[in-house]
């Protein structure tokens, strides 16, 4: 096993793939020349050359739409948003098209759209967003986002394998804060699974992507002060493991769900929706949240800080629920 | 930040309390601690000073209600606004929820129910578990530590055995705590000649028993007395709902039934229609279904009177416990030949305790012995050829 990082876990997912299989080819904003935004397609240009690696206009509706007909015709194309942010300007491709063609005309489209999201980076209200929510409300699409360099390479694998449209979003923050060990062989990890990433009896805390770090720090401490925590980390948001959910959330009777994403209408909404709709015999407290408060992402770093949740506001959230 | 001011429990036993004079009228400012209202609870009354400062925005129980222990009285708006204004964002911090969750300790959260329920642990044992949550409230780890040192307290060593609740012992133990709980129990004795009917038992018993299928023991005497003594003293045909007495015109007479698991009560309904023989009959009837299971729930509701024949264990003596919510229950000890005096003789005759337990707040004990001697006299009067 030799430890690697976030970024370095997908850029060998996109490699080994378009190695083995040349259905799969890239698109984006300055993925070839330039190596991409974060330069986790360096290199892949020299190797795969332009028909693979194609370089595209600023223009995210057209380039998503040439995708999805590459995949109606057979490839297996990986998009790469420069910034998730920008992927409101394909939306109607992505939900339209790329969502409901299946359901249309029974015609697979297996794409996936790489979304570099998330916060922590003083990038703005442009360059910092979390938009995952909306497609996990859009039938047709899968959802994931992992938070360590083993999951990220296993369901990036996993989502480009995969017959349906996928929106993989992966925390730009990680790129190069999370390592991890990662096998040297060939695997692939299901999508659909989240993975219980701590044990713990007291309370469970749900979260996914830059957040799952934060909530295994808020864990430690909690644990030093005698409350055992529960970290389910959801890995892929559509289709939603309830059954790790609730298995966990029975076990503790307390539920806090962390997300960088906004609270209204967020993925905490829904699961907590779940949990009380079918483990409402076990719930020994509220079912409770911390997430970004219902505003842009602030530019200034000090406001920023103060908008994204982190360990600190989680240990203060889990103390509030051991003590209910 | 809402304050709710709910009538305190003041007492164990205590169950509820009337107001009795508001010092401030709504919408008026209160500071925390100063005198509130006042409170009569059993027969004391107490001034209750206000839990928060505010201004008292709602009275909802006037001078002169009495309501239960934990209605909410009043509410005192806090000083800082309940909702931040349009626009804002409630903050993912600090939601109402866990500030200020179900004010009173005795909330029990929907998890601490399943699991009490699982566990066989009754409202009453859960509530007098020690709460460490917020407010006091007993918390699903509170119950699972109570059941762990429970379960250390009492698990097997060398010297016992330890034997969970049947459904059945748990439901009589609930149901005899529930009416020593309830109900003023007192118990009044006579004691009573049976020669008569022992002596008219012995003649018959053969005869009744080739013609009916059924032994003649001396429980159809004793429910036919009952009966009639009853019909004669309907208070003691009676119990009490809510705050009042209501007496039964229907007389159904609970037979208890000693079972290998525990006690079981059929009724014989509408008892007061039936003679000597049908009350043999349908009380062995219900004897025997009640020792094979056969009854159905209709079976064991709606007496009025319970009649418990102590002497087939052979006890002279008892003081039932009452059958909730009957106001009467009524135990026959073991028939027995003993000396006792009559016309200044000293004579050999075959004798019983009649032990009457009842529910003091219906009747005293000058009517219990009124129903005894009533009992008495028809017993001791018995003239077979009325049957």
């Amino acid at each position: 096993m030799e430890e690697i990082t976030y970024l370095e876990a997908i850029r060998q997912a996109l490699w080994e793939e378009m190695d083995q299989d040349e259905r799969v080819f890239l698109l984006g904003e300055d993925i070839g020349a330039y190596g991409g935004a974060f330069k986790i397609t360096k290199g892949f240009l020299e190797k795969f050359g332009e028909e693979r690696v194609i370089d595209t206009p600023l223009a995210e509706s057209g380039f998503v739409g040439a995708a999805i007909g590459a995949a109606l015709m057979g490839m297996r194309p990986v998009v790469e948003m420069q910034f998730a942010d920008f992927i409101s300007c394909a939306f109607d491709q992505i939900v339209n098209m790329a969502a409901k063609h299946h359901y249309r005309l029974r015609e697979p489209v297996p794409m996936v759209i790489r979304a570099p999201y998330g916060g922590r980076l003083h990038a703005g209200p442009f360059h910092s967003q979390c938009p995952e929510a909306w497609f996990v409300h859009s039938p047709g699409l899968k959802v994931v986002a992992p938070s360590t360099p083993y999951d990220a390479k296993g369901l990036l694998k996993a989502s480009i394998r995969d017959p349906n449209p996928v929106i993989y979003c992966e925390h730009k923050y990680l790129y190069r804060h999370a390592k991890g060990e990662v096998p040297s062989g060939e695997y692939v990890l299901p999508l659909g699974e989240a993975e219980v990433k701590r044990q713990g009896s007291d309370i469970t805390l749900i979260t996914y992507g830059a957040m799952v770090q934060q909530g295994l720090e808020a864990a430690d401490q909690m644990s030093a002060q005698g409350i055992e925590v529960e970290l389910v980390d959801l890995r892929t948001l559509y289709p939603l493991d309830t059954e790790t959910i609730l298995a966990s959330v029975k076990k503790t009777g307390k539920t806090l769900i962390v997300h960088e994403a906004p609270q209204v209408c967020g993925i905490g909404a829904e699961i907590a929706a779940v949990i009380a709709q079918e483990a409402f015999r076990h719930l020994d407290a509220p079912v409770m949240r911390l997430t970004a408060p219902h505003t842009p992402v602030p530019f200034s770093s000090p406001l920023e800080d103060f908008y994204l949740p982190n360990a600190a506001k989680i240990a203060s959230k889990l103390k509030d629920l051991a003590s209910y | 930040m809402a304050i709710e001011v709910v009538m305190p429990q003041m007492g164990q036993s205590v169950a509820e309390g009337t107001v009795l004079q508001w010092f401030k009228q709504e919408g008026e400012r209160i500071e925390k601690d100063e005198a509130l209202l006042t409170i009569n609870t059993d027969k004391i009354d107490v001034e209750i000073p206000s839990p928060g400062a505010g201004i008292l925005s709602r009275i909802r129980v006037r001078a002169g209600e009495t309501v239960p222990v934990g209605t909410s009285l009043a509410t005192i708006e806090g000083p800082e606004p309940d909702r931040p204004p349009a626009g804002t964002t409630p903050s993912a911090l600090t939601p109402e929820t866990v500030r200020s969750p179900e004010k009173t300790a005795r909330w029990l959260s929907p998890a601490v129910l399943e699991l009490a329920e699982r566990q066989g642990l009754t409202p009453a044992e859960v509530h007098k578990i020690r709460g460490t949550g917020q407010g006091g409230r007993v918390t699903k780890q509170d119950i699972l530590a109570y059941l762990a040192a429970r379960g250390a307290g009492t698990a097997p060593s060398g010297d016992e055995d330890v034997v969970p609740f049947t459904p059945m012992r748990r439901a009589i133990a609930e149901h005899m705590v529930r009416s020593k709980q309830t109900a003023a129990h007192a118990t009044a004795i006579l004691e009573v000649d049976m020669t008569t009917i022992v002596e008219f038992r012995e003649r018959e018993k053969a005869a009744f028993a080739e013609r009916w299928g059924s032994p003649l023991t001396f429980l159809p005497f004793i429910i036919q007395a009952t009966v009639r003594a009853l019909t004669k003293h309907p208070w003691l045909n009676a119990w009490v709902e809510h705050d009042r007495i209501v007496l039964k015109r229907e007389i159904n007479i609970g037979i208890a039934v000693a079972l290998p698991e525990g006690l079981i009560v059929p009724v014989l309904k509408a008892a007061e229609g039936l003679t000597l023989a049908e009350i043999a009959r349908q009380a062995d009837d219900l004897a025997r279904r009640a020792r094979e299971k056969r009854l159905t729930p209709m079976e064991v509701q709606g007496g009025t009177f319970t009649v418990n024949n102590l002497g087939v264990s052979g006890i002279l003596l008892a003081t039932p416990i009452l059958v909730q919510p009957q106001a009467g229950i009524l135990g026959i000890g073991a028939v027995t030949k003993r000396p006792i005096v009559v016309d200044d003789h000293v004579a050999i005759r075959s004798l019983a305790y009649l032990c009457l337990s009842f529910d003091h707040r219906v009747i005293d004990g000058a009517m219990a012995g009124q129903f005894l001697q009533e009992m008495k006299a028809r017993l001791e009067g018995f003239n077979p050829t009325q049957q």
